[in-house]
C-alpha cells in the first residue's frame, strides 16, 4: 500500500516536472523566434565587411544604411499591424507617392508651407482609413482591396502633380531628410530618417504590447471569430490597422519628399510594398496572423537594407544583385522554418 | 477465446527523465471492442502515438502483431504493421473527393495520369459494405460530419488495417450519426477487425465496450471485462479515489428564486429558432435539453446578440435592454461560453493571461488603453486559483493546455466580468471526468451566489445532475418545462419525451 502511494505521488511530480519542462521548451522556442533573424543579419555584416576589405564597419557606411532602411522600416512597421490581423496592405508605395506629391504641392504656398509634413501624413492616414473602411464595413478581402488601391491611388498621385515631378528646393523641415542628429559632437551622429524610423518602432511596440488595442490586433489575427464573439470590435480593430499602415505610408512619403526636395507620382514608391512584406515576414510574423513581433521586423528592415550596400560595397553587379537578394530572402526564411521545426522537435 | 492480435508488454516511454507511460501491458483480441479510459494527461495518445509509430517505445518492451514481435517505426510504421487511427480531427483533404483522400498517397496511375475510374472503382465496394449514402465522387467538403469519418473508416478498411483506434469518435457527431457509427462499429467487430475505442463518455463505453482498459498517470490501474463495467467503478479507477458528490449541489435546488433577471421574450431568427421565451431567476440553474439541431445554441446566439433576431426582445432585470453584438451583452452583463472552445472561445497562441484577462482589459487599463500588467497577473493568479487551473504558468499558450484546463481558463474570462447571467453551451465537452466534477461545482458556487444560470447540454444525466429547472425545446420551439419539486425529481425520459415529440402520442 505504501509503495502504491509513492508511486502516485512520483508519477505527480513527474507530470508537475514535464509540464515545468514543457514551459523551459517553450520559453527557449520564444526566445528563438525572438531572436528570430538577427543572426543573419550579424553574418550578413561580419560576410560584407570581410569581402569589402573592411569598409562596412565605418561610420559614414553605416549611416548611409541606416538612411537607405528608414523608409522602408516605416512602412513595414505599418505592414506589421496589418499582417497581425491576418491581412495584406499592397498599396504603401502609392499612398506614399500620393502622400509626397500632396506634401509637396501644399509646401509651395507661401502661407501654408509649414503644414506640408502634417497634410502630407493625414493624407496618407486617409488612404489607409479608406481601406480599412472597405475592408471592414464591406468585408471585401484585404488582398483585393489593396489591389485596387495600388493601381487607383497611383493614379491619383500622378492627378496630384498633373503627371510631372514636383519641385521645392526650400521644403521646411528639409532636415529631417538629409540632416542627422548629433549626439556626440564629431563622433557619432545619426540621421533624423533613422531617427524617426527608431521612434516608429518604438512607439508601434508600445501599442502592439502595452496598450489594449495591441492584444485586440493579436487577438482578431489569432481567431476572428473568437474576438467577435468575445466583444471585441473586429470592425474598429481593422479600420485602425489600416490606418496606421497608410498614416506611415504617408510619413514615408513625407521622409522621401524631404530628402529630394522632389516627388514624382509615377516613379517614386514603385514597389515598395514588397520590400516592406519582404522585412515583416523576415522578421518571423506569421502571414496568417497572430503572431510576431515588431522587433522581428526592425531586424528584417535592416537585412535588406544591408544586403543593398554590401553587395555594391562588393562590387557585385546590378543585375546579379537582384538574383541574390531574392535567393537570401528564399534562404532566410527557409533556414528559419528548419530551425523553428527543429526546436518543436526536441 | 482465440489468439490475441495485439500485445503490448512492459511498453513504456519516457521523455527526458519523465515517464509518460510505465510498463503498460495491453492486450487485444480480433472481434473485440476495447475501450480506453483515462483522464487527459493519463498516458493515451501517448500509447497512441506508440502505436501509430510517431513515438518510439523505450527499450525493454515488447509489442506483438498476431503474436510476431514488431517495430513500429515512423508515420507509415503503424499502417504497415496493420493498424489505423481515426483522430479526434479527422486528417482529411475537404476539397478532393472520397475516392481520391482513401487513395491519398498511394494514386493509381496509367501512364503517369491519375486513373480516377479506376480508383472510384476500387473502393465502391468498401463503402457499400459500410452503408455509404454517398458516391465515391462526391468531394469530402460536401460530406456531414458522420460521413466523413465513414470516409476515415473505409481508408483504414482499404489499407486492410486489422486494428483500427478511434479517438473519441463522436465529439462532432449528432445523435443520430453516432447511432450509426455504433452500428457500423459493432459491424466491423463482427467482421473480425479489432477495435481500441478512447471516450470519454461513460454511455458509450456502457454501449459498445466489451472489455476496458484504465489508464491513469502513465500506468495501467486496471482492465475490466464486460459484466464488471460500471460507471463508478471506471471513475473509481480513473481518478483514484470514489467521486461520491459527483454533481455538487449545495444551492438550494427548490428554494423560492429571486426576481427574473434574464427574460427572453418570443425570440426568433425565422430559421433555427421561432418564438422563444425563457426566464431565468437569479440563484438559479435552468437547463436548456433537447435534440442536436433544436436550437439551442442558435437561441443562445440571438439572446447575445452574435446573430440577427427578427422578432422578440430581452429583458434584464424587468428592463428591455437592446442587444446587438456580443459586446453589448457583455456590457448588460450576459457571459456565454461557446460549445466550440476552439474555433469560437480561445485564442490559442495566446498566453492563459491574455485569454484570462481579455474581456476587461478595458476596464483594467490606464488612461485609455494602458495594460495594466499588475492587475492581469493578479487576476489570473486568482483564476488559477480560484478554478484549479493546472498550467505551468499564467505565460504559457493556451493551445498546449488539456480540454479541462482550457475550458477553465475560457469560463475564467467570463467571470472575470461578474456576470449576471451565465450561459453555458456543453460546457464539460471533452472535458475529462475530474475536471467535469470541478466545473459542476464551480456552476454551483455560481449559483450559491446569487448568477443565473442556463445551461445547454446534450449530456441528460448532467442536466439532470446539476439544474433545478429544465427547458427543452424541439425544432426551434420551446416544446415544455420540467420543474424539479421535492416530491419528483428530474428524469431522463420526461426530458427524452419532450425532446422527441413523444409526449404528444401519450396525451
Amino acid at each position: 500500500m505504501p509503495d502504491q502511494g509513492s508511486t502516485q505521488v512520483n508519477a505527480a511530480t513527474a507530470n508537475a516536472l514535464a509540464a515545468m519542462q514543457e514551459t523551459r521548451r517553450q520559453r527557449i522556442r520564444l526566445a528563438i523566434r525572438a531572436a528570430g533573424m538577427l543572426p543573419v543579419l550579424l553574418l550578413l555584416c561580419g560576410g560584407f565587411h570581410y569581402f569589402s576589405d573592411g569598409r562596412f564597419f565605418t561610420a559614414q557606411n553605416l549611416g548611409i544604411v541606416v538612411q537607405q532602411a528608414a523608409v522602408n522600416t516605416v512602412l513595414a512597421a505599418g505592414m506589421t499591424f496589418v499582417i497581425l490581423t491576418g491581412g495584406i496592405d499592397l498599396s504603401v508605395g502609392s499612398i506614399l507617392a500620393a502622400s509626397a506629391m500632396a506634401g509637396l504641392i501644399i509646401s509651395k504656398f507661401p502661407d501654408l508651407g509649414a503644414l506640408w509634413l502634417p497634410a502630407s501624413v493625414l493624407t496618407g492616414a486617409a488612404f489607409g482609413i479608406l481601406n480599412g473602411g472597405l475592408i471592414a464595413l464591406l468585408r471585401l478581402p484585404p488582398f483585393i482591396v489593396t489591389l485596387g488601391s495600388l493601381t487607383a491611388v497611383r493614379g491619383v498621385a500622378r492627378l496630384l502633380g498633373a503627371d510631372t515631378t514636383v519641385f521645392n528646393a526650400s521644403i521646411p523641415y528639409a532636415f529631417i531628410g538629409n540632416g542627422s542628429l548629433t549626439l556626440v559632437p564629431g563622433v557619432l551622429s545619426i540621421p533624423w530618417l533613422w531617427v524617426i524610423a527608431l521612434l516608429v518602432i518604438l512607439v508601434s511596440w508600445l501599442v502592439l504590447r502595452r496598450t489594449v488595442l495591441g492584444v485586440h490586433i493579436y487577438a482578431v489575427g489569432g481567431n476572428e471569430s473568437a474576438a467577435r464573439l468575445a466583444g471585441i470590435k473586429v470592425w474598429a480593430v481593422l479600420i485602425f490597422v489600416y490606418g496606421v499602415s497608410g498614416l506611415l505610408a504617408g510619413l514615408g512619403g513625407a521622409m522621401q519628399a524631404a530628402r529630394l526636395y522632389a516627388a514624382n507620382g509615377l516613379q517614386l514608391g514603385q514597389s515598395y510594398e514588397l520590400d516592406a512584406i519582404t522585412a515583416v515576414i523576415l522578421g518571423g510574423t506569421s502571414f496568417v496572423g497572430g503572431i510576431g513581433s515588431i522587433w522581428g521586423t526592425l531586424v528584417g528592415a535592416l537585412i535588406i537594407a544591408v544586403l543593398s550596400n554590401g553587395l555594391i560595397l562588393t562590387g557585385v553587379s546590378d543585375v546579379w544583385q537582384y538574383v541574390i537578394k531574392g535567393l537570401v530572402i528564399i534562404g532566410a526564411v527557409a533556414l528559419d522554418r528548419y530551425r523553428l521545426q527543429g526546436s518543436a522537435r526536441t | 477465446m482465440n489468439d490475441p492480435i495485439l500485445e503490448m508488454r512492459r511498453v513504456s516511454k519516457s521523455f527526458f527523465s519523465i515517464k509518460a507511460l510505465r510498463d503498460v501491458d495491453l492486450t487485444v483480441y480480433p472481434g473485440e471492442i476495447h475501450a480506453l479510459m483515462g483522464e487527459n494527461g493519463a498516458g493515451k495518445s501517448t500509447l497512441m502515438k506508440i502505436l501509430s509509430g510517431a513515438y518510439r517505445p523505450d527499450p525493454g518492451g515488447e509489442i506483438r502483431i498476431e503474436g510476431k514481435p514488431v517495430h513500429i517505426n515512423g508515420p507509415l510504421g503503424g499502417r504497415a504493421a496493420g493498424i489505423s487511427i481515426i483522430y479526434q480531427e479527422l486528417s482529411l483533404a475537404p476539397n478532393l473527393s472520397v475516392a481520391q483522400n482513401i487513395y491519398l498517397g498511394r494514386e493509381v496511375s496509367r501512364l503517369g495520369m491519375l486513373a480516377r475510374e479506376a480508383m472510384e472503382a476500387g473502393v465502391g465496394p468498401i463503402l457499400e459494405r459500410l452503408g455509404a449514402d454517398f458516391a465515391p465522387s462526391t468531394p469530402v467538403g460536401n460530406l456531414s460530419m458522420g460521413q466523413r469519418q465513414l470516409v476515415e473508416i473505409a481508408r483504414a478498411l482499404h489499407a486492410r488495417s486489422k486494428i483500427l483506434i478511434m479517438d473519441e469518435p463522436t465529439t462532432a457527431l449528432s445523435a443520430g450519426e453516432s447511432e450509426r457509427l455504433f452500428g457500423l462499429i459493432r459491424q466491423l467487430r463482427a467482421e473480425g477487425l479489432a477495435i481500441i475505442y478512447i471516450s470519454h463518455r461513460m454511455d458509450e463505453v456502457y454501449a459498445l465496450g466489451d472489455r476496458v482498459t484504465v489508464l491513469r498517470d502513465g500506468t495501467m490501474v486496471g482492465s475490466l471485462d464486460k459484466p464488471e463495467i460500471r460507471a463508478d467503478t471506471i471513475v473509481r479507477l480513473m481518478v483514484g479515489r470514489d467521486v461520491s458528490s459527483f454533481y455538487k449541489k449545495e444551492h438550494d435546488p427548490t428554494a423560492r428564486h429571486g426576481a427574473p433577471v434574464l427574460a427572453a421574450v418570443d425570440i426568433a431568427d425565422d430559421r433555427r429558432v421561432r418564438g422563444c421565451s425563457l426566464t431565468v431567476h437569479s440563484g438559479e440553474v435552468v437547463g436548456l435539453a433537447g435534440l442536436v439541431g433544436a436550437g439551442r445554441t442558435e437561441l443562445a446566439h440571438l439572446i447575445i446578440g452574435a446573430a440577427p433576431k427578427t422578432a422578440g426582445h430581452v429583458e434584464i432585470e424587468g428592463r428591455n435592454v437592446e442587444i446587438r453584438n456580443p459586446g453589448e451583452a457583455l456590457e448588460a452583463g450576459i457571459a456565454y461560453l461557446t460549445e466550440d472552445r476552439k474555433a469560437l472561445g480561445l485564442f490559442l497562441d495566446m498566453s492563459c493571461l491574455d485569454n484570462i484577462n481579455l474581456a476587461v482589459l478595458g476596464r483594467d487599463a490606464r488612461l485609455g488603453g494602458i495594460l495594466d500588467r499588475d492587475k492581469a497577473r493578479d487576476r489570473a493568479k486568482k483564476a488559477f486559483a480560484a478554478l484549479g487551473i493546472r498550467a505551468a504558468d499564467a505565460g504559457v499558450t493556451v493551445g498546449g493546455l488539456s480540454g479541462g484546463n482550457q475550458q477553465k481558463v475560457l469560463l475564467s474570462r467570463l467571470l472575470a466580468i461578474s456576470p449576471k447571467i451565465l450561459i453555458l453551451d456543453e460546457p464539460t465537452r471533452g472535458v475529462d471526468v475530474g475536471a467535469k466534477s470541478e466545473i459542476y461545482s464551480i456552476i454551483d458556487n455560481l449559483a450559491k451566489s446569487g448568477t443565473a444560470v442556463l445551461v445547454i447540454s446534450s449530456d441528460l444525466p448532467e442536466i439532470i445532475g446539476i439544474c433545478d429547472r429544465v427547458i427543452v425545446m424541439r425544432a426551434g420551439h420551446i416544446a415544455g418545462e420540467i420543474k424539479r419539486t421535492g416530491a419528483s425529481p428530474l428524469n431522463q425520459e420526461d426530458i427524452m419525451a419532450l425532446a422527441t415529440g413523444t409526449e404528444q402520442l401519450d396525451a
